[in-house]
């Protein structure tokens, strides 16, 4: 089903909905740094980045999250769980590509028999509202990655910036909640054509240029190839990446607190930190940045898809644009595809 | 000398050592897939020297990249504050400085590609360098800009861009004059009462994801085990807690007393835009009033927070 939100009564119906809901949406921190926030007012939303730095992923899995929190009194221990929400949640202007990192994560933290309450708990009490990329940055890829900068999939709701007004998809049981919503007019028998313009002009921009298709099946022939050895050379083994990647879902857990009183954290990690895989005995299977950035390709490009059929990035670019050594993982890709470097002789 | 003739002379004498194998390999930089950005290399072979560039975007501190490096006999293009930081390295005895040769560029200064970016509207698809201008072009747009206006600001400070320590110069030096005689961030900073003063740093501070890009481009920040890394005793929280942010870049910040060279790469590299040179920079006035003291400038010279001396004047001494 197809509606029209007009821009001007954008604020009013955002209004509505936060009377019944809490409503995350990306929110401006200062001049061109952006994250998905839970928001008070909704004249915070803010859509003019078009990737906010830390992915959508944020509102299910938060970068630091209590799991419990512990008590002793009397000589006996309280402990208080977390993992219920309490209000139903909408997230507000995600990208295809932020939306379909998602129902990635949920393959990994929804699938049986490890389910993760946590996750779970937040993501089935979520409405998804994606917004179309018009138009999509030079970053952006992906089309080669399984997905499209207008991709419905995985959105209940779907916006398209149509100037003056978005078009609104209801697309799923969650989506059609809204179908009586009095902001949502009856579409423009325009909007359709208008849409398809602005979507062919967004595919046309973004194209098909990285070679994704079997990339799974080079990588079986390159675990211990000198590929690597060039790879990671300029890499200085920082935690972007990988803590703005919206696929990467690696935690640690700690307990921070005291004997009487502390709490149980979940906090993302980041195998591109020696501490990652630093064993207790001192010894360090990942010992440098070479076997660190393998470790991130490989499983993006072979172990996941592996598992899951199909490869762990959705080509939203963030970790190209914020690597401070300018690695470029299209780059990367196109390599496993090309001549592979050869051992110099020193 | 333009830009075009120093490429030339970086490749020349990349090419000379690389083929006279002097040096193992050459770090550098060269041109990449985004506009306004350049990426280390490293290059092994005398043909492969023709892939390096040199322009106002060669902003990474090349330094950092010794510790990686240091089992080879290598040859890095240096600006001033590359060099001043191999210097403060070579007394922290991090690498052999007889195994290190320093290609080294007067620096014309970098351009803030954050502040080029936020100057447009659209995406930036194309950059130029023509002289004292940038020209930025998009799909609907193409903007030229004073290249003076759009200055790192830890660039516009600096007073040391000849990298006198190098083996060669490819230029000649430049006149050391800064553009700006106080870092605006200092300046700002300095301004403010202690209340203003606490409060913009834990706004800014608040942003921060931890993925410790400052500490891991800067080329003084080597430890094996980075305090926030400690798990015994463990010294801060792994979350996002103000007071666990807050303490990582205050302890950040005074690590590098009397060893920040003020190249500015910490700031650059954070994905979040937290000024993080006002604290280095002010670091590195109050070393520079106290004890006369700026780093790398000699190979002698400890910093003096690393050293002391029996008939110093303080009393805790005695």
């Amino acid at each position: 089903m197809m509606r029209r939100l007009d821009k001007r009564d954008f604020e009013t119906f955002l209004e509505s909905v936060m009377e019944e809901c809490d409503l995350y949406a990306p929110v401006s921190l200062t001049e061109g740094v952006s994250v998905f926030k839970k928001i008070d007012h909704p004249n915070e939303v803010n859509f003019s980045q078009l990737l906010t730095q830390k992915p959508a992923k944020e509102i299910f899995f938060p970068q630091s999250e209590p799991m419990f929190n512990y008590e002793r009194r009397g000589g006996k221990i309280q402990i208080t769980s977390n993992e219920e929400v309490k209000r139903e949640r909408i997230l507000l202007g995600a990208r295809p590509c932020d939306i379909e990192a998602i129902s990635l994560i949920e393959k990994v933290f929804m699938s049986e028999p490890y389910t993760d309450l946590y996750f779970l708990e937040k993501r089935r009490k979520t409405t998804l509202i994606g917004l179309g990329c018009n138009p999509p940055l030079s970053t952006c890829f992906c089309s080669s990655a399984g997905g499209d900068p207008f991709l419905r999939s995985g959105s209940d709701l779907f916006l398209v910036d149509l100037g003056d007004a978005y078009s609104v998809e209801l697309l799923t049981e969650k989506g059609m909640v809204f179908s009586k919503n009095k902001f949502l007019r009856e579409a423009d028998p325009e909007d359709l054509r208008r849409i398809k313009e602005l979507e062919d002009k967004a595919f046309e921009k973004v194209g098909f240029s990285i070679p994704m298709d079997g990339i799974e099946k080079r990588l079986d022939l390159m675990m211990e190839s000198f590929f690597w050895d060039r790879v990671h050379e300029k890499c200085i083994g920082c935690r972007i990446c990988t803590y703005l990647c919206p696929t990467c879902h690696c935690f640690d857990i700690v307990d921070e607190g005291d004997f009487a009183r502390g709490q149980r954290m979940r906090n993302w990690d980041s195998c591109l930190s020696p501490l990652y895989s630093l064993e207790t005995s001192g010894h360090n299977p990942r010992p440098t940045t070479r076997e660190r950035t393998r470790q991130r390709l490989m499983h993006k490009f072979n172990y996941f898809p592996k598992i899951f059929n199909r490869v762990g990035c959705v080509g939203c670019g963030r970790c190209i644009q914020y690597c401070p050594v300018h690695f470029d993982i299209r780059q990367a890709i196109i390599w496993t595809s090309s001549k592979r470097p050869r051992k110099p002789k020193i | 000398m333009s830009q075009l003739a120093i490429q030339e002379k970086i490749r020349e004498k990349a090419k000379e050592l690389l083929s006279k194998k002097e040096v193992d390999l050459i770090i550098g930089f060269s041109n990449w897939t985004l506009p306004l950005r350049t990426t280390p290399v490293f290059i092994r072979t005398p043909e492969g020297t023709e892939s390096l560039i040199w322009n106002s975007f060669c902003e990474n501190n090349l330094a950092t990249y010794i510790h990686k490096f240091s089992r080879f006999r290598v040859g890095i293009i240096v600006k001033g504050c590359d060099a001043r930081s191999l210097t403060a390295l070579s007394l922290e005895k991090r690498f052999n400085p007889e195994r290190v040769f320093l290609i080294g560029v007067p620096c014309q200064r970098m351009v803030d590609r954050k502040k080029v970016t936020k100057a447009v509207k659209g995406e930036i698809l194309r950059a130029e360098e023509r002289g004292e201008e940038i020209i930025v072009e998009g799909e609907e747009f193409k903007t030229v800009l004073n290249k003076k206006d759009y200055l790192y600001p830890s660039c516009q400070v600096c007073t040391h861009r000849t990298p006198i320590q190098a083996h060669v110069l490819v230029d000649d030096p430049v006149e050391e004059s800064p553009l700006v005689e106080i870092h605006p961030g200092v300046n700002q900073f300095e301004k403010k009462t202690f209340e203003e003063r606490w409060r913009f740093f834990e706004k800014e501070t608040s942003r921060c994801i931890r993925c410790y890009a400052c500490r891991e481009v800067c080329p003084m920040c080597y430890c094996t085990e980075c305090f926030v890394d400690d798990y015994r005793p463990k010294w801060i929280g792994g979350g996002l807690q103000p007071q666990d942010l807050q303490f990582y870049h205050i302890v950040r910040a005074y690590h590098q007393t009397g060893r920040c060279s003020g190249c500015g790469a910490c700031e650059r590299a954070c994905p979040m835009d937290i000024p993080l040179t006002y604290l280095t920079q002010k670091l590195n006035q109050d070393v520079k009033e106290l004890f006369g003291f700026e780093v790398g400038l000699n190979s002698k010279t400890p910093p003096p927070l690393s050293t002391f001396e029996v008939d110093d004047k303080g009393d805790f001494i005695k």
